[in-house]
């Protein structure tokens, strides 16, 4: 009985510190929502990651069809992950804002070689100031903007090929 | 140049580390030389102490000169800045934290090694240990994972600011308070270690321990206590504590360092306790880890931190497994071969000590789960949180057990006594409670079951905790005794408090024009004015209340919504007015079109007591602490007298 309550705490520990490592490896929808939803996007206006493309400005977003805005970041495991989708919804004619967290631009390029490049636009988002004004919870998300500049819906999380069919609702839901 | 100094500090301080180990290693392990090695440890020990005080210091430096060329000042600076929130700006953010933290673990051992006489020697040297091996894994994740000092080319014109909310006196303080709370338990930890790898658990091991538990908990003590008037007044929703991860992760490591302090006690006089209060020492630095570090990687709140930067996320998680996981470890395969300690009976002072400290690890228990059950569903692949109504449904119960035991403890005798002696002492306190009862039960009915209860028990607890004072002639009674009377008094003082905040509180929320009066408890509140006003770097509409008790004076209250350009932000600052009896508490909200303010106002009876019994818990650790060193001083220079 003593002995088994002696190994009881490092049973305990060892249980806890399995789940956060299940927390990083496979992290789950998260919590956060944002408070932003059926609003307008606040006013941004996000100089461009790399010379000669253009950046993000939120008068832009209104261009009376529906967008995706994408925050990712090169240094992003799960963004590599929903890359091919992302590449999937450019080919339907979706267009696609990304906003870059925290990045470089030499580190993108690398990134944009790699997984294909479905952008429109990239903003320079270097500073997390843009996360912070749309209210993100991390990288990746992605925010369904209709045609009026409004985010009719956030996307917390990578966006997987179990995503796609809702996300294509949203976007025709926002015509 | 600055910057690179304190990096240079920095990689030196780690170096130290390494070869603090290294050396006290060697002394520990008994050879013909560890006389000699030992000696080296404290000298490195404090080596070390000094080189990571510089890397702060030029940290402190490059933002008080606002050198935009570093990385972490542009994030979290701005030359517009007051002073005094440039220099906070140093520790208000992830790198400059951990580095403060790495600096406090550091300093606290160079102190150990400075002043610590009453280990053995060899006990000791493993301390230093492990002391520094704590510090190695976090010099590591400063130097790979987050380096404070990194530059940024081309600098940029200016920085962006530091969150709004940050910009408080308050909070500029809290943080420091609680690490060196938390950098304390490290060195408990640190003894346990040290104790456990040379088997040497004793009395002269606890007292070696007891100040540093003692000053790590008082720290704790107020950095709660403050961290919780700082919600209350800055966040604007007159509330005093919400049961949020953040704030459980500074209660974890309180509740288990008071349970330390009293388990501490039993090993220092009586030898008692052992391998409990091995234990206790081993969870209550792992609750300061858990706490800091899965709040600041933002697993808790959102998991969000480690989406940020998983690297950062998973070197925490290292970290947290290597030292938690190895010291439960070496607790389970070692504890066996400490002696059990002096024994008891059931009903004694120590009887009543185990069972305080049962129930404090019950709460312990129940803030652990609640606060990381989320994670856990989640891993199940559901999504929920935990709020306020469990905490106080589970807590409330075993708290006012816990004041019984409170009340019960100082009044029993070491080693023995009886179950009737016990009861005659109780009867003061019994009679304080009934006669709170008989009162609440007269003009506060209706003030709800865990309000009155509180009361109830508060006044038991206020009037028990005096007793140890009673009889004795006052001039004479050692400090500590006085520390642990005003202590236990002030947990009576606050439990009050709490209870009179959630029974009688008063709300009204409306909006209301220019002119219009609102009632709020006693008190008549008119809305004389909106306008705008400036401070240093912040716009704001501001009210004017006239509020009014009675026939008594006006006075004036001014509740603001303030506007931060950099980073563009808004809070509301609460305008708060104090009486004897409450607070009467006003936030501004937002106008509508038609001319309207939106008003909030609470009174609060008595709701100040809360804090000013974290205050005299925390006065009587000091007077405890003072007497307990002052006490060892005199019997050492006795002793040194007599050889």
């Amino acid at each position: 009985m003593r002995r088994l309550l002696i190994w009881l705490p490092l049973a305990a520990f060892l249980l806890l510190l399995g789940v956060a490592i299940r927390g990083i490896v496979s992290p789950g929808e998260r919590a956060v929502r944002s408070a932003l939803i059926g609003q307008p996007v606040p006013l941004l206006k996000i100089d461009p990651l790399f010379e000669g493309r253009p950046g993000i400005d939120s008068d832009a977003l209104a261009t009376g069809e529906p967008i995706l805005l994408n925050l990712f970041a090169s240094w992003c495991v799960p963004c590599i992950a929903e890359a091919p989708q992302l590449m999937k919804l450019k080919e339907e004619g979706v267009p696609i804002y990304g906003v870059a967290v925290r990045d470089t631009p030499e580190e993108m390029r690398r990134f944009l070689n790699e997984n294909g490049d479905p952008y429109t636009a990239i903003g320079d988002d270097r500073t997390s100031q843009v996360s912070i004004a749309l209210g993100a919870s991390g990288v990746p998300e992605t925010y369904v903007i209709d045609g009026q500049g409004r985010i009719v819906k956030q996307h917390i999380g990578y966006i997987g090929s179990q995503d796609m069919d809702e996300l294509r609702k949203a976007l025709e839901a926002a015509e | 140049m600055i910057a690179e100094a304190g990096l240079a500090a920095l990689w030196l301080a780690a170096a130290m580390a390494l070869f603090q180990i290294g050396m006290a290693w060697a002394g520990a392990s008994g050879g013909a030389d560890s006389p000699l090695y030992l000696r080296a440890t404290r000298g490195v020990a404090l080596a070390q102490g000094v080189l990571a005080a510089t890397a702060f210091a030029m940290l402190i430096w490059v933002f008080a000169r606002s050198d935009m060329s570093v990385l972490l000042v542009v994030d979290n600076s701005h030359s517009l800045k007051p002073m005094l929130y440039k220099l906070s700006g140093a520790w208000g953010n992830h790198e400059g934290s951990m580095l403060l933290w790495v600096t406090v673990l550091a300093v606290a051992g160079a102190a150990v090694a400075l002043f610590e006489r009453r280990l053995e020697e060899r006990t000791l040297a493993a301390t230093l240990g492990a002391q520094a091996l704590i510090g190695m894994g976090f010099y590591a994740f400063l130097l790979f994972a987050s380096n404070p000092f990194a530059r940024i080319n081309p600098a940029p014109a200016d920085g962006q600011g530091l969150n709004p909310l940050l910009q408080d006196p308050g909070l500029a303080f809290h943080p420091p308070t609680l690490y060196f709370g938390y950098v304390g338990l490290s060195v408990a930890f640190s003894f346990a270690v040290g104790a456990l790898l040379v088997r040497d658990v004793g009395p002269a091991f606890a007292r070696a321990m007891r100040p540093w538990v003692l000053a790590a908990w008082i720290f704790l003590t107020i950095g709660i206590t403050a961290g919780s008037y700082w919600a209350y007044y800055e966040l604007g929703w007159g509330g005093w504590w919400f049961w949020d991860p953040v704030e459980n992760a500074s209660l974890m490591p309180w509740l288990a360092a008071t349970a330390l302090l009293h388990s501490v006690t039993v090993l220092a006089t009586r030898d008692g306790l052992r391998a409990w209060t091995l234990m206790l020492a081993v969870v209550a630095f792992s609750m300061s880890m858990v706490g800091t570090f899965l709040v600041r990687s933002g697993i808790l709140t959102s998991v969000h931190a480690f989406a940020v930067d998983p690297l950062r996320g998973s070197f925490i998680l290292i970290l947290l497994g290597l030292y938690i996981g190895g010291a439960l470890l070496l607790f389970a395969t070692r504890v066996g071969t400490v002696k059990q300690g002096a024994t008891f009976e059931f009903v004694s002072r120590e009887g009543a000590l185990v069972i305080n400290n049962l129930l404090l690890s019950v709460i312990l228990g129940v803030v652990l789960i609640g606060t990381l059950y989320p994670l856990v569903a989640q891993a199940m692949g559901e999504q929920l949180s935990i709020g306020a109504p469990f905490f106080n449904k589970v807590t409330v119960p075993v708290a006012l057990a816990l004041v019984v035991v409170t009340v019960a403890g100082p009044l029993l005798r070491w080693r023995r006594d009886t179950w009737r002696a016990l009861g005659r002492r109780m009867l003061m306190p019994f009679a304080a409670s009934i006669a709170a009862a008989m009162l609440l039960f007269l003009f506060a009915r209706d003030a709800g079951l865990y309000p009155i209860l509180g009361l109830i028990f508060a006044a038991g607890l206020a009037v028990g905790s005096l007793l140890p004072l009673v009889g004795r002639n006052l001039r004479r009674t050692p400090l500590h005794i006085w520390g642990m009377a005003i202590a236990h008094l002030g947990v009576a003082v606050s439990i009050a408090g709490m209870a009179a905040d959630s029974g009688f509180t008063k709300e009204r929320l409306a909006a209301i024009p220019i002119g219009e009066s609102l009632e709020v408890g006693p008190y008549r509140v008119t809305l004389a004015d909106v306008g705008p006003t400036v401070g240093p770097n912040w716009s704001a509409l501001e009210a004017r209340l006239e509020a009014r008790r009675g026939e008594g004076a006006v006075f004036l209250l001014r509740p603001q919504q303030r506007y931060f350009s950099n980073p563009v932000t808004s809070t509301s600052e609460a305008a708060i007015a104090t009486r004897w009896d409450g607070q009467l508490y006003a936030v501004l909200g937002n106008g509508s079109d038609q001319g309207r303010w939106q008003l909030r106002l609470w009174w609060k009876p008595f709701v100040t007591l809360i804090w000013g019994g974290g205050g005299l818990i925390a006065l009587g650790g000091v007077l405890s602490l003072v007497g307990r060193l002052w006490r060892e001083r005199r019997k050492r220079q006795a002793e040194e007298d007599d050889e």
